[in-house]
């Protein structure tokens, strides 16, 4: 793979993609589960590590591991330059406008966390209103819940219908001169629903709303361009992008972050500190309280580097093709019923079987090798929507096959035998 | 696959299409909510009692085939039992899924709670087989309205 002078990142030579080859980087893919072929399908829940990624973090600590932004020695500046370079390259990954609008955090989580504590602290009133959708992750409900209950603010739900799709004309009701922020799925992680942001985010900006994308279901699947799609902020998790865990990115824009209060005190979010006044550092340094994951992010940055050479067109063709292929033959099955049916997907399956509990479904899966997730998927108030205590999701990476997917179909037929 | 057969015996397949003393009872003396949030279980289990002794148990919510089976066997096993009686049972069939319980003949005795021995070859879902038996425990030791597996 060479390297583009002018990015930074890989230049894409071969635009053909060829699946063996790159289950070939994941080395986990070749575990045997019960005796058999590991299946893995629960890439919504964290996703496997391609061999660049596993070897950078060996590199780091290996050759490279000292504290950033501190020494003045060789290590040190390695560390620094290498953890920097990774901002760069994720500025790039996103197309954000500058490397002042990334700031590294635990994950999605902690990135929407950091926005309704600092922006929600200083932007949002007793009587204000917060609105998120139907389908959205508890890590983009709580955080608001808590803000609101702070400041007397309500939270509003945009609605869905039976399909898993956000009613669009409710939405619009829903903008209001009271609405803060809108803080939105890009996809949906229990349904798979791809919703229409660019659309969304353009109606609440004509009402000068800010809006907050929760990406962490989105980047695995989509090219993300944070500035043609004008949001203000975006969230994103390392480990479902094929990266480490305990580190992700808050993009925020730049006149947004500037004007927010800081989110954590400490060493390196500060220019001067005395007992009775602190000059606060820049963003994104501002945000970035303490030693931060280096390793993490470093590994992240081999992460991006990687989803970078890949040839994504013909990785989404391969990615919405498989999903057809497994929801047809998924359909085929009597007595499951697919929950989140929208046009716009990405490879999530999340589905009930008549009599079967999803937990029993999940055992069952397991002793064929086939690893899927079972539960509530953290979207409580969805499985509330559809009347349902929880679903069975199998949810696919670009490295899946079609053989995997029929041997997900045969451990459930195998389900629907031991229940008879 | 003879994992699966021992995890999903016919007894346990039987209790949970046909769960028995699946129902509420209005006027018990207890009822107790049993909940494991990672999963979503969710059970109400009510107790009638006469003094110490259990007269009737009931039970109604959702959940996996083994919380619900083990929730139904629990039902008719502590019928007409004494609170001791009920928490004597319930040390043995925590012992059984944790794979602590042994010796052949104290196995025959368990009758019917035998078969969720296989429980125990799978950690992920002993939580499931003990989620009605806590909720009993909580319910008869400290009189709690609600008990979660976490």
């Amino acid at each position: 793979m060479s390297i583009h002078l002018d990015t930074g990142l890989p230049r894409v030579t071969d635009r053909s993609f060829d699946v063996k080859r790159i289950r070939e980087d994941f080395p986990i893919l070749a575990t045997l589960v019960n005796g058999r072929p590991l299946v893995y399908l629960d890439n919504a829940a964290t996703s496997q590590k391609p061999r660049p990624v596993i070897d950078t973090l060996q590199r780091y600590y290996e050759t490279e591991n000292a504290n950033v932004h501190r020494g003045v020695h060789f290590l040190s500046e390695r560390a620094t330059q290498e953890y920097e370079e990774v901002r760069k390259l994720t500025a790039r990954f996103l197309n954000a406008s500058s490397v002042r609008e990334i700031v590294f955090v635990r994950g999605a989580t902690e990135a929407i966390n950091l926005v309704a504590s600092t922006f929600g602290r200083v932007n949002v009133q007793r009587g204000d209103e917060i609105l998120v959708s139907a389908m959205e992750h508890h890590s983009n409900i709580v955080p608001w819940q808590l803000l609101c209950g702070e400041k007397g603010a309500a939270l509003r739900v945009i609605p869905m219908n039976d399909a898993g799709e956000l009613l669009l004309d409710e939405y619009e009701k829903l903008l209001t001169a009271k609405t803060r922020l809108v803080a939105l799925a890009h996809v949906s992680n229990a349904l798979g629903t791809i919703n229409p942001v660019e659309a969304m985010i353009a109606l609440a900006h004509r009402q000068g709303i800010p809006v907050l994308l929760d990406g962490a279901q989105a980047v695995p699947h989509l090219r993300v361009d944070v500035r043609a799609l004008d949001c203000d902020f975006y969230a994103l998790s390392s480990h479902k992008v094929f990266g480490p865990t305990g580190i992700g990115v808050l993009y925020g824009k730049e006149a947004l972050l500037g004007a927010m209060p800081p989110y954590q005190g400490g060493g390196d979010m500060i220019k001067s500190v005395s007992f009775e006044r602190t000059t606060f550092n820049d963003p994104p340094y501002k945000f970035e309280a303490g030693t931060p994951n280096i390793s993490g992010t470093i590994g992240m940055g081999a992460a991006l580097r990687y989803l970078s050479g890949l040839p994504w067109d013909a990785v989404m063709e391969h990615e919405s093709s498989l999903l057809r292929y497994a929801t047809e033959a998924l359909g085929t099955l009597k007595g499951v019923r697919i929950v989140g049916t929208a046009k716009e997907k990405t490879g999530v399956l999340s589905f009930v079987l008549d009599g079967v509990h999803p937990h029993d479904i999940g055992t069952i899966l397991d002793q064929y090798g086939v690893a899927i997730r079972t539960g509530h998927h953290c979207a409580q108030p969805v499985m509330q929507r559809f009347g349902i205590p929880a679903t069975a999701r199998a949810s696919f990476a670009f490295y899946n096959t079609r053989e995997e997917v029929d041997v997900f179909i045969g451990a459930l037929q195998r389900v629907k035998e031991v229940f008879g | 696959m003879s994992d699966l057969r021992s995890l999903y015996q016919e007894i346990i397949l039987d209790h949970n299409k046909n769960p028995r003393n699946f129902r509420t009872i209005p006027d018990a003396d207890r009822t107790i909510d049993g909940y494991n949030p990672l999963c979503g279980d969710h059970y109400t289990i009510f107790l009638k009692l006469n003094g110490d002794r259990i007269v009737d148990v009931a039970f109604h919510g959702s959940g996996c085939a083994i919380s619900k089976a083990s929730a139904s066997v629990m039902s008719t096993v502590l019928k007409g039992k004494s609170t001791e009686e009920a928490l004597a049972w319930f040390e043995k069939f925590h012992q059984l899924v944790r794979g602590e319980f042994h010796g052949a003949q104290d196995i025959e005795h368990l009758g019917k709670l035998a078969a969720f021995g296989g429980v125990s070859e799978f950690p992920a879902r002993v939580k499931c087989a003990i989620l009605a038996w806590h909720a009993v425990r909580g319910a008869l030791v400290s009189k709690e309205r609600s008990v979660t597996t976490e």
